[in-house]
């Protein structure tokens, strides 16, 4: 028998019981909800005579239906201003903690969680919502799951899973300039395509990992979900325990020291093994983009949109031709000058403090070219607040960004903040999938510096040329 | 939730690989409709050409599958977005059972919360058992027996694997929290060990 990884170890500290062939029933530390699968769960349980088993392990926030429109109220969206209602009825009922508009601790649930210090490393951590995988960057063991698999964990604060397969992917080496966590996680998932994560959990790990900052390791297992791997995660470090200390829900005082040397045990043992292992050189990664309606479909900033009659499968070249028909793309073009109609910064994926200062940086003295529609969304309340401490929404402000209130947004749509059909947009967010950002609307993922290049030049462009 | 014991049905065939649960169904459907309402919002990304028309190629606008129940699909199916919306969309559809190589983790188990199989095959198999349906989807059923764990096709019989305990609870049409629930001691004997242990998790 080898060592155990850290997946291993967090699983088995979860165990209520075992229930044979793989399967076990997990206890599940925190569930965060939001405003469209909470309050259809919290009334689906109490139609069938059941109750919040733990309402104090639970918390809740709108992010997906609100509007962010920056003079927002409850009802911009009145869909919206429905949803948060019940939410509010909902959680007061039950006793859940809701984070409401404008107060700390609204925002998207997967910005929200680490920076409330509400996720932990070594906590089992659901919400419904896929990715949830973002809060592995912790050091959790971090899943989205479905309404009926939220309402089982509103009654028993337990779950059934089947323990998924370990797969490491080590990032080596230091990444070039203007290339980002975005790029790397997008880099990989190009190289091994979006099903090649699905039945496992997925550790990150090596020497570009280490050196990663907490905010840059949360963007990374954020895609996990886009490799196919409901779970991933990496090992906490002093990175992770100095990102949490202090933050309103971590431990503190005895507390915190007690956490911090039980979280020291949770790194997987030196002959631990992995059931599949990858590497990436990230001195070979360049900025991405992607072209099609896959995250898979990603290619280097300079590289040309690939042509799908050199794909060896004929259902991969199914795939790409279908994928390029909707982008309105050409195979054998540069994907480089490619006229981009919208820009949206925002998103779980890419939407905190960081990633928009990234953004400044690039935006700071340009203006956004005529035509373009582009927006910054920061991921919560608090990132918001710092970002206006620091004076980064008048940066995005004097360069004809608009700068907006905390939510979701346009990544998934769901509060009519869309995309219009074929009108061309680079976001930060993670799916670029038909229809994700509005019927017919052309999503390419990118990091926020390429998705301000984007802005600034009115075209799909690499940042590294603009000399930020 | 509705038992599954034995199925027969005509198939319908999606080989396409990566079909995501937006494609399935979009989020706004789902804001705005009920879970049993989605039938015509099932994969309108697809089934309806930019006009608005049926498209004739799309299997639920084709004649030749009309009452499919069973889904032959391609790898990674239901990949993406936890909606489990996806599920109801295409129950709303008449599908009961999906066939496909792999398929996306958290929508596998939302099918067996909704009585709705997903089978695991491999590809060549799918496309063997699709190059027979294609002939004539009416005239060559598919039967999905749950009870042997196995598919009949003409000729043809398969087996397929899935798990004991999802098994039972699709034959019975189980509420998995009701027998949850029956583990309550254990759970909360759990709870009181790891309170002690990691105390700030429950603080
Ligand atoms: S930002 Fe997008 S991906 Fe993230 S939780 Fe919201 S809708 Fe989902």
């Amino acid at each position: 028998m080898g060592g155990q990884t850290l997946f291993d170890k967090i699983w088995a500290q979860h165990v209520v019981a075992d229930l044979g062939n793989g399967t076990a029933l997990l206890h599940i530390d925190r569930h965060i909800m939001h405003d469209l699968g909470g309050p259809r769960g919290l009334a689906d349980i109490e139609a069938k005579g059941y109750r919040v088993r733990n309402p104090e392990l639970v918390f809740a926030t709108p992010d997906h239906a609100v509007s962010s429109a920056p003079d927002r109220t409850e009802d911009t969206n009145p869909i919206g201003g429905k949803f948060l209602r019940e939410l509010r009825q909902q959680a007061a009922r039950t006793g859940i903690r809701l984070f409401d508009l404008g107060q700390e601790g609204q925002g998207i649930v997967h910005v929200v969680g680490p920076e409330m210090g509400i996720s932990l490393p070594g906590a089992t951590i659901v919400c419904g919502d896929s990715h949830t995988c973002t809060h592995g960057g912790l050091g959790a063991l971090a899943f989205g799951i479905g309404s009926s698999e939220l309402t089982h964990v509103l009654a028993t604060q337990t779950l059934v899973q089947r323990k998924p397969r370990r797969m490491r992917v080590r990032f080596e080496g230091a990444p070039q300039p203007g290339v980002t966590p975005k790029d790397l996680i997008l880099f990989l998932i190009g190289c091994i395509g979006a099903a090649a994560g699905t039945g496992f959990a997925v550790e990150y790990a090596g020497s570009a990992i280490r050196a990663l900052p907490l905010e840059g390791r949360l963007t990374i297992c954020n895609l996990s979900i886009e490799l196919g791997a409901k779970m991933g995660l990496i090992a906490p470090d002093d990175t992770t325990y100095a990102y949490l200390q202090g933050r309103p829900f971590a431990p503190r005082d005895a507390q915190w020291d007690r956490a911090v040397a039980f979280w020291r045990t949770l790194p997987g043992d030196a002959d631990a093994t992995f059931d599949v292992e990858h590497e990436i050189d990230v001195a070979a990664v360049a900025p991405q983009i992607t072209w099609g309606t896959s995250p898979q479909d990603v290619i280097a900033i300079g590289d040309r949109i690939p042509d799908p009659d050199k794909a060896a499968d004929p259902d991969r070249r199914k795939a790409m031709a279908a994928a390029l028909d909707y982008m309105g793309l050409q195979p054998g073009e540069a994907i480089e000058g490619t006229k981009v109609d919208w820009v949206f910064i925002g998103s779980c994926t890419n939407s905190r403090l960081s990633d928009l200062r990234a953004a400044a940086a690039v935006a700071r003295g340009r203006k956004v070219a005529a035509g373009v529609n582009a927006w910054v969304v920061p991921g919560s309340e608090i990132v918001r607040r710092e970002a206006e401490r620091e004076g980064l929404h008048t940066v995005f402000r004097d360069a004809g960004f608009e700068w907006r209130q905390p939510g979701c947004s346009m990544c998934v749509a769901a509060n009519g903040e869309q995309v219009p059909p074929k009108a061309r947009s680079v976001s930060t967010s993670n799916r670029n999938f038909v229809g994700r950002q509005g019927p017919l609307a052309r999503t390419h993922l990118a990091s926020p510096a390429m998705a301000v290049a984007a802005a600034v030049t009115g075209a799909i462009a690499d940042v590294r040329k603009l000399g930020a | 939730m509705e038992k599954f014991t034995t199925l027969t049905a005509p198939a319908a065939v999606l080989l396409r690989q990566n079909i995501d649960t937006d494609i399935i169904v979009r989020i706004e459907r789902l804001i705005t409709l009920g879970r049993k309402e989605l039938a015509p919002y099932c994969f309108e990304a697809l089934r309806y050409r930019e006009d608005g028309s049926d498209d004739p190629a799309f299997f639920l606008n084709d004649p030749a599958s009309k009452g499919a129940r069973i889904l032959l699909a391609g790898r990674n199916f239901g990949c993406g977005s936890s909606r489990e919306g996806a599920v109801w969309a295409l129950m709303c559809v008449g599908i009961r059972c999906v066939i496909a190589p792999s398929f996306g983790d958290i929508f596998f188990n939302n099918c067996f919360q909704n009585g709705v199989l997903p089978i695991v095959l491999d590809a060549a198999t799918i496309e063997s058992l699709a190059d027979t349906v294609r002939q004539d989807p009416q005239a060559q059923p598919l039967t999905v027996d749950l009870e042997r764990q196995q598919l009949r096709l003409a000729n043809r019989a398969i087996g397929f694997e899935v798990d004991p305990g999802r098994r039972e609870a699709l034959l019975e049409g189980l509420d998995e929290i009701g027998v949850t629930l029956q583990r309550e001691p254990e759970i909360a004997a759990f709870q009181a060990r790891d309170r002690a242990l990691r105390p700030w998790i429950y603080s």
